[in-house]
């Protein structure tokens, strides 16, 4: 069905090359400014290298729990019929427009070491959440599984109906349709809400450094290694930033190309 | 506020003395933007306001944030007047570019360990930083507050393993008054604005670090000479007045 493509009218093509630029010259300001001589030596450093593999892991930890915890949400807000759902999503959705150290702030309200909870979890379990890694999942994964749950949800209301009703009557109970039809369905638009999570994640500083802290090698992640590089070093910061830039577009581009079907 | 009404006085009475036929001879008008170091950022408010009004054509406009941050945005072009730093390297940053004209230290600081209100954990001295168990955040090394604490953990021959090195001072206050770090180290201005949930411990003179304010006039200002009346009413007896109530020291 898909057809080579359009002819683009010359008002939309200007307006979308402005939009374009808009995007790659800061990049390119970036490029500009990169200091390609001792680029290599400042990837290399350990400091660097730390931070990287910090925000990897912690990216992807928090897009699986996004993944466990998001998915049962959108497929709530998609399915079940109940009073306050509106108000429900807003309030899982508020991370999206919330200042992320707003965010940190309210996180250390609720689960640091004099929080509502996070007192229980200290006295209880002796789990403490600010300063440690488990700080900076629970941190990312706050600003970047409303991502997650939004695109979901989209991908369940626009999903056809019609092949879980025919699971139905042949006779599939709701746990085999959920695993066997609606699972694989929505495979696309859980795959593409997971990376739109994860890049999220991967970028997130304000909330990370409010309510985890900054320590290299324990809560400084890429971008905070950024942040602190630009106020003593700004040319190993640009190569930081550059560093991240790379490895997320490989990501989204290679995962675009494989598995949302792009042309 | 009891304390303020001689200096209202004062200031009402200059603002009517101004109001005669004879302008005085620094007469200045327009506005006028002064970047400052975050931890001046209460006391420049207050120091804004009153110049404000015993200038009454001037508005201030303030920008605060890392001193290091005002450094790359004034090489970058940001507009300003006046830059107050809080060391001396950030400002010879700009000494170095040919940004700034002369500086002229304005004020000191101290460094202070706070504590929660009580102290809860009975920390005494530096040394006891070190103890394990607590959770100790610093300021990084990036920043001049980071850089202190380690000159003066270096005096005191401590070793501390922090929790985090956080990327400004306040954030240091914020989270030991929010119970979330036992302690960290500090400016002593900062443990005075951190109101009653946090308290001091004193560090002495042999081990603590001296930090020096300095200001100085942007090259590129667009209005000189109010910079300039800025600048002198900073360093007057009354703008030195309201820097001490802040807990800041005359250079």
């Amino acid at each position: 069905m898909r057809r080579a493509g359009d002819r683009v009218p010359i008002p939309l093509a200007v307006l979308a090359a402005l939009g374009a630029a808009f995007f790659i010259l800061p990049l390119v300001g970036l490029l500009a400014r990169a200091p390609w001589a001792t680029a290599w030596s400042e990837l290399t450093s350990s400091e660097a290298l730390t931070a990287l593999r910090l925000s990897i892991v912690c990216s992807l930890a928090s897009t699986g729990v996004a993944l466990v915890l998001g998915f049962p949400l959108a497929w709530v807000y998609a399915r079940a019929a109940f009073p306050g759902r509106n108000l429900l999503r807003a309030l899982t959705t508020l991370p999206m427009v919330l200042p992320p150290v707003v965010g940190g702030v309210a996180l250390l309200f609720a689960l640091g070491r004099r929080g509502l909870v996070g007192q229980w979890l200290d006295q209880l379990f002796g789990v403490r959440l600010p300063f440690t890694v488990a700080g900076v999942v629970v941190a990312e994964t706050f600003v970047a599984m409303p991502f997650l749950i939004l695109t979901v949800e989209a991908g369940l209301r626009g999903m056809d109906r019609r092949f879980e009703d025919a699971a139905r009557t042949l006779g599939a109970n709701r746990w085999t349709l959920l695993r066997r039809v609606t699972l694989p369905m929505v495979a696309p638009s859980l795959f593409a809400g997971a990376v739109l999570c994860w890049a999220r994640a991967l970028g997130e500083f304000g909330a990370t450094i409010t309510f985890a802290g900054n320590f290299p090698g324990r809560t400084q992640t890429m971008p905070l290694a950024v942040y602190v590089a630009l106020e003593t070093r700004p040319e190993g910061a640009i190569v930081l930033s550059l560093v991240m830039l790379a490895v997320s577009l490989v990501v989204l581009v290679s995962l675009r190309d494989r598995w949302l079907g792009a042309a | 506020m009891k304390r303020s009404t001689p200096l209202l006085m004062a200031v009402a009475l200059t603002a009517t003395a101004c109001g005669g036929t004879t302008q005085p001879a620094g007469a200045v008008s327009g506005s006028v933007t002064v970047l400052a170091a975050a931890s001046l950022s209460s006391a420049f408010k207050d120091l804004g306001g009153q110049f404000e009004m015993d200038h009454s054509s001037v508005k201030v406009d303030l920008s605060f944030a890392g001193s290091p941050t005002l450094v790359a945005q004034v090489k970058q072009g940001a507009p300003g007047d006046v830059f107050a730093s809080a060391d001396q390297p950030n400002m010879q940053a700009l000494q170095d570019a040919s940004l700034v004209g002369t500086a002229q230290v304005f004020a000191r600081n101290r460094l202070e360990i706070v504590v929660g209100a009580g102290n809860p954990k009975g920390i005494a001295s530096l040394g006891d930083l070190a103890r394990p168990g607590l959770i100790v955040i610093l300021c990084a090394p990036s920043v001049p507050c980071g850089r202190y604490t380690l000159q003066a953990f270096t005096k005191a021959g401590v070793t501390v393993k922090p929790a985090s090195q956080e990327t400004d001072v306040k954030a240091v206050v914020s989270k030991v008054s929010l119970g979330e770090a036992d302690a960290g180290v500090v400016y002593v201005t900062d443990v005075k604005a951190g109101g009653s949930k946090v308290q001091g411990v004193g560090i002495p003179d042999a081990q603590n670090v001296v930090a020096r304010y300095p200001i100085a006039l942007l090259t590129e200002s667009k209005n000189g000479s109010a910079g300039k009346a800025f600048i002198e009413f900073v360093l007057s007896p009354q703008g030195q007045g309201i820097l001490q109530r802040y807990g800041f020291l005359s250079p």
